[in-house]
């Protein structure tokens, strides 16, 4: 047996390659990159105008397609929109692939289009895998709402944020401010040192730290726990051995802050040292019963299904067609606003303590 | 039947493999009818070309799948080499490397990974489940830490529109699924290759023996087995318009159920590719008539592998019977 013959067709192949690249006629990235900005900018918004008088249109038909089933967080969104639905009058479902992979959502979008379902509530997995699919379900008269995930901008009518980075960090600064007296050295526990989402919401604490009731509250350091478990533990026990008169940790990340209140709870700081940050009930609601955590916060995923699954009615029903500045009712949330580039804010996170925290199960 | 029916052992299977895929016809037609008829919004063209087409990938893999389990071999890694290859291809289209050359340089990648299994099995001997499990992580391993969790996306057009496009209600891309099928039916079925490859699945040795250079057959399967997955990868790249290290996890799954239910004996040396094929469209169909009919995912996933253990159960019953009532045999009984 000669071992020789396999070599041949790869080389032939390489040389190939090396052909096609030489010639360079291709099509490269900075050709598409192009192609992309000469053309004129597609706009997802239907060319129909909205009539922000018209009622919601009875027994529509609105499918929610989460990341996954089975995952707490969206049971809880979609559930919210499916009761919204019920409050119109209209018939929600979910649906969904039980991986959360990049493409199990688009022969899901695929069959939706084929129910002839009157709107789609997507998270997407992948915010382009998704697009050919939700244009496909668009041409055929679907509205499409993303939530939680937004997918890219051609791929939905309307994108429902849970919570703007301006508020989240804000909003964590006087949460712990409130909670030390506005007083004393704190610190934050992020994620990794590039997490954009995180490295976002810290400039806006540090924003928000600069004004004048903040005044006696001093920020000494950014630890990072690389949202791995064991590092933010032992990151917390650092920032504490550095600064024993640590008044208080922000750890904008869910891994970050079970880790501290799990290294809290059995040090004597416990109590003294306050903690706050972004976390779920259900991982947090042990800490906050034995009095490691006084507060913290997230949105609530039952109000972002609630409000997406207005959104979407309201699209369906032509109140809206996804333009700024357009108005629409959400049920019990009240007046929304359409934003830039189709956005709507959801509102200020949630704040969890000992009285309501048994209200949420996620 | 016009077969030499000399050997009554082989008679038999040779009836079962008829029948088995005689079954899978009917079940095809059965539940494309009931669907037909049950289930809003799948006899029409749009569904059938959806349907068609989310069944590219794991049609492709499953032509190799076919030939290299026939040669009583497994290849666990198509979907990581798959995955590796979309990371190839979005790194060097980062890079600022034209397309069409990014093209035959992720093919020669998946030649690269099957060559990779092949020589470890036939040069080292080692068994190719535990040598395709290991490069099944290696690979998606190597895509992660070339691509990380980014998405390339920007990807071209003109050929992200060509892998979704279809001519009247048949996508393009099943027409090139068609000329694949076409192609390895005829070498597992009409040629001496395919026959040497029947051979050595059913006795490696007797093959070795009658002159069958096994060893270099089944090299080539696996090269074979890990280009088709790199193509499908284009395929799979262009048609969700995203290249991602993650791209395809789990579907070896999907393309080894799929060749096992389609009638390929996993001990080799029995199968034919219009089984698989039918085996393929099959699962598309249950899957997409059962979507359809807002049948919870769970469920799915539970109906696909009752049909994976009754595919790999039912051809074998004969033979578990004959094993509890007779004394065990000399020689291939459980591999």
């Amino acid at each position: 047996m000669t071992t020789r013959t396999p070599w041949r067709p790869t080389a032939l192949l390489a040389g190939l390659v090396l052909l096609t690249a030489a010639c360079g006629g291709g099509t490269t990235r900075t050709d598409v990159q192009q192609q992309q900005s000469s053309a004129p900018a597609a706009t997802a918004a239907s060319s129909a105008a909205a009539n922000p008088n018209a009622p919601l249109k009875q027994g529509l038909k609105i499918a929610f397609l989460p990341k996954q089933v089975n995952n707490p967080y969206f049971t809880i969104a979609d559930d919210g929109g499916i009761e919204a639905a019920k409050e119109f009058g209209g018939e929600g479902k979910e649906v969904g692939p039980s991986d959360a992979s990049a493409s199990s959502q688009v022969s899901y979008i695929n069959t939706l289009t084929q129910q002839k379902q009157d709107a789609i509530v997507i998270s997407a997995n992948d915010p382009n895998a998704v697009v050919p699919a939700l244009k496909q379900a668009m041409a055929a008269g679907i509205k499409v709402v993303s939530y939680d995930s937004d997918t890219a901008a051609d791929g939905r009518h309307v994108f429902v944020n849970q919570a703007s980075a301006e508020d989240l960090g804000r909003t964590e600064v006087q949460l712990l401010a409130e909670q030390i007296g506005h007083k004393g050295k704190i610190a934050v526990l992020s994620a990794t040192p590039n997490a954009t989402n995180q490295n976002t919401w810290i400039e806006f604490m540090k924003d928000e730290l600069k004004k004048p009731e903040y005044k006696d509250m001093e920020l000494v350091k950014v630890a990072y726990g690389n949202d791995d478990d064991q590092k933010s533990f032992t990151e917390t026990q650092g920032l504490l051995r550095s600064y024993p008169d640590l008044a208080g940790i922000i750890s904008p990340t869910t891994v970050g802050i079970a880790a501290a209140a799990r290294y809290l709870s059995d040090s004597p700081y416990k109590g003294k040292v306050k903690l706050t940050g972004l976390g779920t009930p259900n991982q947090l609601r042990k800490f906050v019963k034995d009095g490691t955590i006084e507060a913290f916060e997230l949105w609530n995923p039952a109000d972002l299904g609630y409000l997406a699954s207005y959104a979407a009615a309201a699209l369906a029903s032509g109140q809206i067609t996804g333009a700024e500045g357009e108005k629409f009712k959400a049920g019990k949330l009240g007046d929304y606003t359409i934003g830039a580039k189709g956005e709507v804010l959801l509102g200020k996170p949630t704040v969890f303590n000992k009285d309501n925290i048994d209200d949420f199960d996620f | 039947m016009t077969t030499d029916l000399s050997r009554p052992a082989e008679r038999d299977l040779t009836r079962l493999a008829r029948r088995w895929e005689g079954l899978i016809l009917v079940l095809l037609v059965g539940v494309a009818g009931w669907a037909a008829l049950g289930v809003d919004g799948f006899a029409n063209t749009s569904n059938v070309s959806f349907l068609l087409l989310d069944t590219t990938e794991i049609a492709l893999m499953a032509l190799t799948m076919t030939l290299v389990i026939v040669a009583a071999e497994i290849d666990l890694s198509v979907a990581s080499t798959l995955g590796l290859s979309c990371a190839v291809l979005g790194w060097l289209w980062n890079a600022g490397l034209p397309i069409e050359a990014i093209m035959p340089i992720c093919l020669l990648v998946g030649a690269v990974c099957g060559a990779f299994n092949g020589l470890l099995v036939t040069r080292l001997g080692l068994p190719s489940l535990a040598v395709t499990i290991g490069t099944f992580a290696l690979f998606r391993g190597l895509a992660y830490v070339m691509l990380g969790d980014q998405a390339v996306a920007d990807l071209p057009p003109a050929y992200t529109s060509l892998a979704t496009s279809s001519i009247g209600p048949v996508p393009l891309m099943t027409v090139l699924v068609a000329v694949l099928a076409a192609v390895a039916a005829v070498v597992l079925h009409a040629t001496g290759l395919g026959r040497s490859i029947f051979a050595l699945g059913s006795n490696e040795e007797a093959a070795y023996f009658s002159g069958i250079r096994v060893k270099r057959i089944k090299f080539w399967l696996f090269v074979a087995s890990g280009v088709m997955a790199s193509l499908a990868s284009l395929v799979y790249t262009f048609r969700y318009a995203s290249a991602r290290a993650d791209n395809g996890v789990g579907l070896e799954l999907a393309v080894v159920a799929a060749v096992l239910l389609g009638g390929v004996s996993i001990f080799g040396g029995r199968g034919t590719l219009p089984g698989v094929l039918m085996a393929v469209l099959l699962l598309g169909v249950v899957r997409n008539a059962l979507i359809l009919a807002d049948v919870a995912n769970e469920v799915l996933n539970f109906v696909t592998g009752l049909l994976l253990v009754a595919s790999v159960l039912a051809p074998n019953l004969g033979a578990i019977r004959r094993r509890r009532t007779s004394p065990p045999l000399e020689g291939k009984s459980v591999s």
